[in-house]
């Protein structure tokens, strides 16, 4: 696996206002790398992501991106350098058939050897072809969780982000989504996940960091964690 | 950790059981496909049959119709798509008008010069309105382009050159170019109609492509497109900046159509209007801007001839589509998105 890290942050503090949330995050991703952010409800997760993803401008630290920093830049800047991300609540366009969300916002960009096609990506999830010409609000949440994630896959993401994808799916919906990440992972997709469902997750990730009121509790490898289940207790409530 | 709940499934509307009463175009595809065909045929051969059925009259009607229908187009792309709801859509409708008079009295007559120019003018009008005003969102956005709308209408009227608030006639008509003047007394009426099917073309193909599904994608969820890669900004300033441009075109035959140009075609009621015919007949529809156009200006003319007070019976008309078919009346006909579905 390659040593140079994709994202590097560090130092990052974040907060809304005069209220912080983050505070002096240091962790690097690795291409190639499934990395899981844990941490129990209000512990700083979506903050960290809204603030890697150009959603909020960091107080202090600095974010580098395949040795750029991005910490200034603007959230349609950073995506097009290939952050993708799969958002909390999946936000479909309801007024876009499911075939258009794949074609509208397919990119042809960050040097991909093998680019997420609309057939690649009816492969991944052949329910979407099936639905191809629903739209977005007709899909049931699964279809709609699938699409989601094969709608940040269209632009060929160097990294991708997802935010509780599994969140208020049906068990089988949720195995088939822990099924296509399995996959994603073995083609080489470097992905940050932020999943409740840990024991689901770990078996995915390659590292795991605990976030614990805005600052990383503990890292290291997911067999670690896996081993240390008085960790899931005090960081994770599990 | 169980998590036992899962989002109960939408389905479509004919998914979800019964018979739910379907647009004419999933019910009648081979017709719906030839139907713009069809109104455009009988469009071509209006102005030869209406002498025959003692319709002159109506072929300057139609005509006005279909430079309205231009306008209203061009406002439909960038409310029914882009979601901008901008209620100063006049203001670039009476630069293009302008532009033309400006090239009429500076001595020039050829049409499509003029008409170039009014497309030109407004688009870089829109251009420098749309860098500002885009920049606000919601009532804000509306509130800032009626406000630019009004003050181009007080500067119409100020332009003393131009005839003030008296307006200003253009007493010779445009030259369309040699072998066009003189063919047939119609001709303007057929080359708005080729301009017309131009736009409409134009607008559909523009709106049902990538950058279309990315103005849609910006009108749902903006800051979801921004979080996708998408400069947001520049995509909604270039399609202002079109539909302003298209406007303007309108603008430009309007002023040749009517053989004068005022300040009031560019006051901010001129633009309500706009906005009532194109929420009529669908916003974000194909065919919507034609459609409300057709109907709002035909009752219009109709019920003129019978009562004074014709408003009446078209603003109870548009509070039952509002109520009854708040999708506009070409939801009626069209087919749009999933093969079972509506949108």
């Amino acid at each position: 696996m390659n040593a140079v890290p994709l994202l590097r942050c560090r130092g990052l503090e974040a907060g809304y206002g005069a209220s912080r949330v983050l505070f002096g995050l240091d962790f690097d991703i690795r291409p190639g790398e499934v990395v899981a952010l844990l941490g129990r409800n209000g512990m700083g997760k979506s903050t960290t992501i809204k603030t890697l993803v150009g959603g909020l401008r960091p107080q202090y630290g600095e974010i580098l991106f395949d040795g750029r920093p991005i910490h200034a830049a603007r959230a349609d800047h950073i995506a097009r350098l290939g952050v993708a991300i799969v958002p909390e609540g999946r936000q479909c366009f309801p007024n876009l058939t499911v075939r258009e969300h794949l074609v509208a916002f397919a990119a042809r960009r960050n040097g991909a050897a093998e680019p997420w096609t609309l057939a690649r990506l009816y492969g991944l999830f052949p329910r979407l072809a099936e639905r191809a010409g629903h739209m977005g609000n007709q899909l049931s949440g699964g279809e709609q969780q699938m699409l989601a994630i094969a709608r940040a896959l269209s632009t060929n993401p160097r990294l991708l982000i997802l935010d509780e994808a599994t969140e208020g799916l049906a068990p089988v919906i949720r195995d088939e989504i822990w099924r296509c990440l399995a996959l994603l992972k073995a083609q080489g997709q470097t992905t940050l996940v932020v999943d409740k469902y840990v024991e689901k997750l770990l078996p995915l990730a390659d590292r795991a960091l605990i976030l614990e009121r805005g600052r990383i509790a503990w890292q290291g490898s997911s067999a670690a964690l896996d081993a240390r289940r008085e960790l899931w207790s005090r960081y994770l409530g599990v | 950790m169980s998590h036992p709940v899962s989002d109960p499934p939408r389905l479509s509307v004919s998914a979800a059981g019964g018979r739910p009463r379907q647009p004419l175009a999933v019910r009648f595809p081979g017709f719906a496909r030839r139907l713009p065909w069809l109104v455009l045929a009988s469009l071509a051969l209006f102005p030869l049959l209406a002498p025959a059925l003692g319709l002159e009259y109506y072929v300057g009607f139609v005509r006005r119709l279909l430079i309205v229908a231009i306008a209203a187009s061009s406002l439909n792309f960038i409310l029914g798509y882009g979601g901008m709801a901008a209620l100063g859509h006049a203001g670039f409708i009476g630069v293009g008008a302008y532009a033309v008079v400006a090239l009429v009295e500076a001595g020039f007559s050829s049409a499509w010069l003029a008409w170039g120019a009014a497309l030109a003018v407004a688009g870089v009008f829109a251009a420098l309105i749309g860098a500002v005003s885009l920049r606000t969102r919601g009532v804000y956005f509306i509130m800032i382009t009626l406000a630019f709308a009004q003050m181009l209408y007080y500067l119409a009227v100020s332009l003393r050159t131009y005839g003030g608030d008296d307006g200003y006639g253009l007493y010779t008509p445009l030259r369309l170019g040699a072998w066009l003047d003189g063919a047939h007394p119609d001709v303007f009426y057929w080359v708005v109609l080729a301009i017309a099917a131009l736009v409409f073309a134009g607008f559909s193909r523009v709106a049902h492509s990538r950058y279309g599904h990315a103005l849609r994608g910006i009108r749902d969820n903006e800051t979801r497109m921004v979080a996708l890669g998408y400069p947001v900004y520049r995509l909604k300033l270039a399609g202002f900046v079109a539909a302003g441009a298209v406007a303007g075109l309108a603008g430009g035959l309007l002023a040749s159509h009517n053989a004068f140009v005022s300040p009031s075609m560019m006051h901010w009621t001129q633009s309500a209007l706009l906005l009532v015919m194109v929420m009529l007949g669908g916003l974000g529809r194909r065919w919507g801007a034609p459609l409300g156009v057709a109907l709002w200006l035909t009752l219009e003319e109709v019920l003129k001839m019978h009562t004074d007070y014709w408003h009446w019976p078209l603003g109870m008309l548009l509070l039952l589509v509002v109520f009854h078919a708040p999708q506009g009346l070409a939801a009626l006909f069209e087919r749009r998105g999933g093969q079972e579905g509506v949108r």
